[in-house]
Order: structure tokens, then C-alpha cells, then sequence
């Protein structure tokens, strides 16, 4: 099966998920290209042409120097349209949901989005089965690819490992495509950050994170007293600071930070997929829910299934005579 | 301006779900529903940008019957009118097959801009709102924080928005109207429906559509099997009253795991 790869850079370098969509793409493809899109960027081609890929595509042009849906789409389309690939596979990033959906839309074809495993006979020339997550994580489905390509399929963080790269020596072909400034109506201006974050859970040993399951600011105290006997820091998932519970810069996921202390205790939290790339690294996971089925249970080491207002007050208790 | 609002009805957070005897979609018998999350956060700014620029709001919502209460909702919070695109099985369409189905519907409205969440809670594609604005010929811009109409009327109608990026980086955007957003959960702080506009709702209009059976499916992909994950580790669970549970779990953190 032919796979082009459509990586992806910022800052001048390459985004890291773009190495594990190459790995993914050695391991479903019998033949892989990659492309990188921008202007500019001969200098990150050539990291890329010293992985096992048949050709690398440096798709230049004026329009491309900062990333517009607009322009991104109209490049690889032109793209896909010249080297007719069966699959074109995609690291899940933000810049891909902004413009891949689209790009599907124009081959007449639905992107299958956050993949995370290939199904067996993705290898055995049948069509293609992608497993992706559905309800928040809670079940998985897997999906066929119908009809003849190109499909096009974007693919979870870490959910294929970057060390599994082979390395070689490819070709670079520089691809011009044709656009004109008409055809790009987004006027994109240089990104920022808010402020300089005053909390750094990336430097935490323990964490103590809470999620909806806290059901009230007012009972944020609970968890805060955990934390304390832990010596831990405080963090929560998505739904709490865009309550204003608790700000965002403690915020853990795709949104907020990635963490890996050593020990990431989840109190409340079930477990949606955006969390769960912020936090899964950790060396000890321990989760708190009331649900036995929370997603959270699957990357955790230890749980309790149980009301967390019971269950935190007597854990605090116990960890305090256990350190005393 | 008027503004079109995309809202999917999804069951309720932290519903069980057990996969139906098709084994290719959930058990729906049984379960709740309510709006999408996501689309609450668009329908809360569509609100919130009419109460500025003046217009009107037009709820869009494919799905079943039951679809009806979210459309209710939407209404009572201040929605004008909605239209409900009648479609029993949405399992029957991907992404493409339901952005067709909006695009249909919204085509004839002419809409200054078209809102929706960056995702559903039940399928979680993150597509219908790109993959409608490209089927409508229009601008778009996703995973929004914040829209600013720069200029509302005429040729020159347009936006800034401020859209989120990865580790907590933002982007400001400005493009022409009319435009599709996907808006970002938090943008804002979600109303409740009062007792007047629930009163209300029940008088305004819900334009029905039928979807059509089966021509719309696109046959580019299917879910072939829906099933509970296998756990990656396997968790020990403690149980017990919450005081012995919390004593076996700290035994654990000291001896085995070693991190306390």
C-alpha cells in the first residue's frame, strides 16, 4: 500500500507526533512518502530524508510561510492529485483538524480522525481497518475504510512509537503548487501565550488532579487537602478552569500541559482522551471515580472506585499517618 | 447578522453504554439525552454576539425524534427559531453524509456565520463543522476563543476570532463573512433557560426537513464493530468501606510503587 505522510513543523522544527505518523506508515505501507508543507524548508527535508522513505516532498511556496486552511488544503490536494496515494496519513494535531477534514471533503471522503491502532489486515491488501476512540474513550470501534483511495486517516499522540523509526536515505523533491493570494482568506497573525505560566506542574513529583466529578467549586478544599498531606501540586482537567475553579495554568492535557511525575493522582477525572496525553506518562497513576468504567481506570496503576468525597478524606487521613 | 448554530443531541455524560445488538452502535433504550457540550459553548455565542450586533439566531439540528428536546432548549435559551432535519438513523451517515445534510438545510438561510462545537461527546470526529464550510464554499477557522466582529455589513463584513493552538499558545484570525467557527468548550459562561424563555419556546417556529433516506451516505468508511477497550494496565482496585480501601491503597504507594 502507497502512504504519503504529511508531517508537520513549527519554530523550525519538526512537530514531534511527525515522527510517530512516519513509524506508523513504515509499519502499514510497502511504500512512504513524506511531505512537509511551508517556505523554506529544505533544512528540515533533509532530517526527514534520513528515515526509511521512499521520497521526500518539500511543498514550498510564498502563500505556505505561515499555515492558513486555506493554503494548506490547495497544496496537498494538488499533491495527492499528482502522486495518487491509497492512504495519506496525518499526526492528530490541531493543524490537521483545522484543515484535513476539509481536504477529505475534496476527494469526496471522510477523514477518520485520532486513530489509534491499524487492525491486522490493514497488511493483507483488504481494505483498511483503523480503531479509533468513541464516548469520551469509553468505547472503542473499528472502522473500514470503504471504496478506493486516497483515504485519509490522522493519528492519536503517542499511540505509535516514534523509536520504532527505521532510518535510510530518500530522494527530495521540491513541489510547487499553484496558488494565488485570492484563494487564501485567512489572515493569520503570529501566535502568543497569554502569560508567562506561574505554575510549572512539569516540575512536580506528585500531582493531584480534579475533575467534574468535584461537582462544585466550593468543594475544591477536599482535593486541596489531599494535595497538602502529598506534598503534591494542584491540577485539574479541562471542564474545571473553563468553570473558573481553578485557573488555567493548572490545567493537564492537550490544551494545558503534558506531565510525568511520579506519581499523578485523578480524582473525579473520567478519563476523556485530552486529558489522558497530558497525564498517561506519569510513572504511578492512581484514580478515584465513582464509575467503574471511566476511561481513567485503563492507564491507572492503582484505584478506588467510590464517592470521592468519602474516599479523599480517608486517603488524606491514611497518608498522613503513614508519613508521620 | 444572522447567525446559524449547529447542535448535535448526545446522552447524557457519564451515561453506561453498552454496545446494541447491531455491535456497531451503543444500546440508545434506556438513555438520556441532552446538547452536545461543545454546541452549547456556539449556541451560548451566537446568543451573546446577537445581544451585541443585533440579528437573529436559527438553531440547525439533525437526528431522531427525541432531537426535539435539545431543539426545545436551544429555543428557550434564546434561539429564534430552529430548523430539525428528521433522521432516524444517524448511524447510516459518516461526517461527510451529515455535513451534506446541514449544508442543505443551511444553504437557503444565507447566514451571516455558522457556529457549532469542535466536537461531539458520542462520535468525537471533530470534522462536521470544516467539512460544512467547505461544502458551502466559506472560510473557517476552529477550536475558537473568542470572536470579534470586526465589520458586519455589506462586502466588507468580517472577523477576528482568537483561536487556541497546542501547550497554551493562541492565534488571532481574521477573515471575511459569511464564515463557519467551531467553538472551543469555556468560551464563555453558558446561560440557563428561564421560566419566560421556555414559556416562549413553545411558540416559535421548527421547521422540519426530511433527510433523505440513504442517498446521502457517503461509503467512504464504516464502523464495523463498537466494543469496550482492553485496559492497557491493569489497575488494581481497591475496595471495601472508603477508610480500608484508602489504608490498602497507601500500603501499595509505600511498598510497591515506592512514592511515598
Amino acid at each position: 500500500m502507497k502512504i504519503l505522510t504529511v508531517l508537520e513543523h513549527q519554530n523550525g522544527r519538526l512537530h514531534r507526533m511527525s515522527w510517530e505518523t512516519l513509524a506508523a506508515a513504515q509499519q502499514i505501507g510497502t511504500e512512504v512518502d513524506a511531505a512537509l508543507i511551508g517556505n523554506g524548508i529544505g533544512a528540515l527535508a533533509q532530517e526527514i530524508a534520513s528515515k526509511k522513505v521512499a521520497r521526500v516532498y518539500a511543498v514550498e511556496h510564498a502563500l505556505l510561510e505561515h499555515y492558513t486552511a486555506d493554503g494548506y488544503t490547495a497544496a496537498v490536494e494538488a499533491l495527492v492529485r499528482k502522486t495518487n496515494p491509497a492512504l495519506v496519513l496525518f499526526p492528530h494535531t490541531y493543524q490537521t483538524r483545522d484543515y484535513a477534514p476539509k481536504l477529505a471533503t475534496r476527494f469526496d471522503r471522510s477523514l477518520i480522525s485520532d486513530a489509534i491502532a491499524a487492525r491486522a489486515d490493514v497488511h493483507i491488501g483488504g481494505s483498511p481497518v483503523f480503531v479509533r476512540q468513541f464516548f469520551q474513550g469509553k468505547l472503542n470501534g473499528d472502522i473500514r475504510l470503504e471504496g478506493p483511495g486516497p483515504h485519509f486517516v490522522s493519528l492519536q499522540a503517542g499511540a505509535w512509537r516514534a523509536d520504532a523509526l527505521e532510518s535510510g536515505s530518500a530522494v527530495i523533491e521540491t513541489f510547487t503548487p499553484e496558488l494565488n493570494a485570492s484563494q487564501i482568506r485567512q489572515a493569520p497573525e503570529a501566535p502568543f501565550r497569554e502569560s508567562a505560566r506561574a505554575v510549572d506542574l512539569t516540575a512536580a513529583e506528585i500531582i493531584v488532579s480534579v475533575g467534574r466529578g468535584i461537582g462544585d467549586k466550593d468543594k475544591i478544599p477536599v482535593v486541596e487537602e489531599l494535595a497538602r498531606a502529598l506534598g503534591a501540586e494542584l491540577a485539574a482537567s479541562r471542564p474545571i478552569c473553563d468553570a473558573g475553579w481553578l485557573p488555567m495554568e493548572r490545567q493537564v492535557g492537550s490544551s494545558g500541559q503534558t506531565v510525568s511525575p511520579k506519581m499523578y493522582v485523578a480524582v473525579g477525572i473520567s478519563g476523556a482522551i485530552q486529558h489522558l496525553v497530558g497525564m498517561k506518562g506519569s510513572k504511578t497513576i492512581v484514580a478515584i471515580n465513582k464509575d467503574a468504567n471511566a476511561p481513567i481506570f485503563e492507564v491507572a496503576d492503582y484505584g478506588i472506585v467510590g464517592d470521592l468525597f468519602e474516599v479523599v478524606p480517608a486517603l488524606a487521613e491514611e497518608i498522613r499517618k503513614a508519613k508521620a | 447578522m444572522k447567525i446559524l448554530v449547529a447542535i448535535k443531541q448526545v446522552p447524557v455524560r457519564d451515561s453506561p453504554l453498552v454496545t446494541g445488538a447491531s455491535g456497531r452502535w451503543i444500546e440508545e433504550a434506556g438513555l438520556s439525552f441532552e446538547i452536545n457540550e461543545p454546541d452549547a459553548y456556539a449556541l451560548e455565542e451566537a446568543l451573546q454576539l446577537k445581544e451585541k450586533h443585533g440579528g437573529e439566531v436559527v438553531a440547525l439540528c439533525a437526528g431522531p425524534a427525541r432531537a426535539q428536546q435539545a431543539i426545545r432548549e436551544a429555543l428557550a435559551k434564546g434561539a429564534d427559531r430552529a430548523i430539525h432535519i428528521e433522521a432516524e438513523d444517524l448511524g447510516a451517515f459518516d461526517t461527510l453524509g451529515i455535513a451534506r445534510l446541514l449544508a442543505e438545510a443551511a444553504r437557503p438561510e444565507n447566514p451571516d456565520l455558522i457556529l457549532t462545537g469542535l466536537q461531539s461527546d458520542d462520535l468525537g470526529y471533530g470534522q462536521t463543522g470544516v467539512v460544512l464550510a467547505e461544502l458551502m464554499g466559506l472560510p473557517h477557522s476552529t477550536i475558537i476563543m473568542q470572536v470579534d466582529v470586526v465589520n458586519k455589513e455589506g462586502g466588507g463584513a468580517s472577523i477576528r476570532v482568537k483561536r487556541e493552538l497546542e501547550d497554551g499558545w493562541f492565534q488571532h484570525i481574521a477573515m471575511p463573512l459569511p464564515a463557519v467557527l467551531t467553538i472551543q468548550s469555556g468560551i464563555n459562561k453558558l446561560r440557563y433557560a428561564t421560566l419566560m424563555g421556555i414559556k416562549r419556546a413553545k411558540t416559535k417556529e421548527i421547521r422540519r426537513v426530511s433527510a433523505p433516506a440513504g442517498e446521502a451516505q457517503s461509503s467512504s468508511m464504516r464502523i464495523e464493530k463498537l466494543y469496550a477497550p482492553e485496559k492497557s494496565r491493569q489497575a488494581q482496585i481497591f475496595e471495601g468501606d472508603p477508610k480500608t480501601a484508602a489504608a490498602k491503597l497507601v500500603e501499595k504507594l509505600k511498598f510497591e510503587a515506592r512514592v511515598l
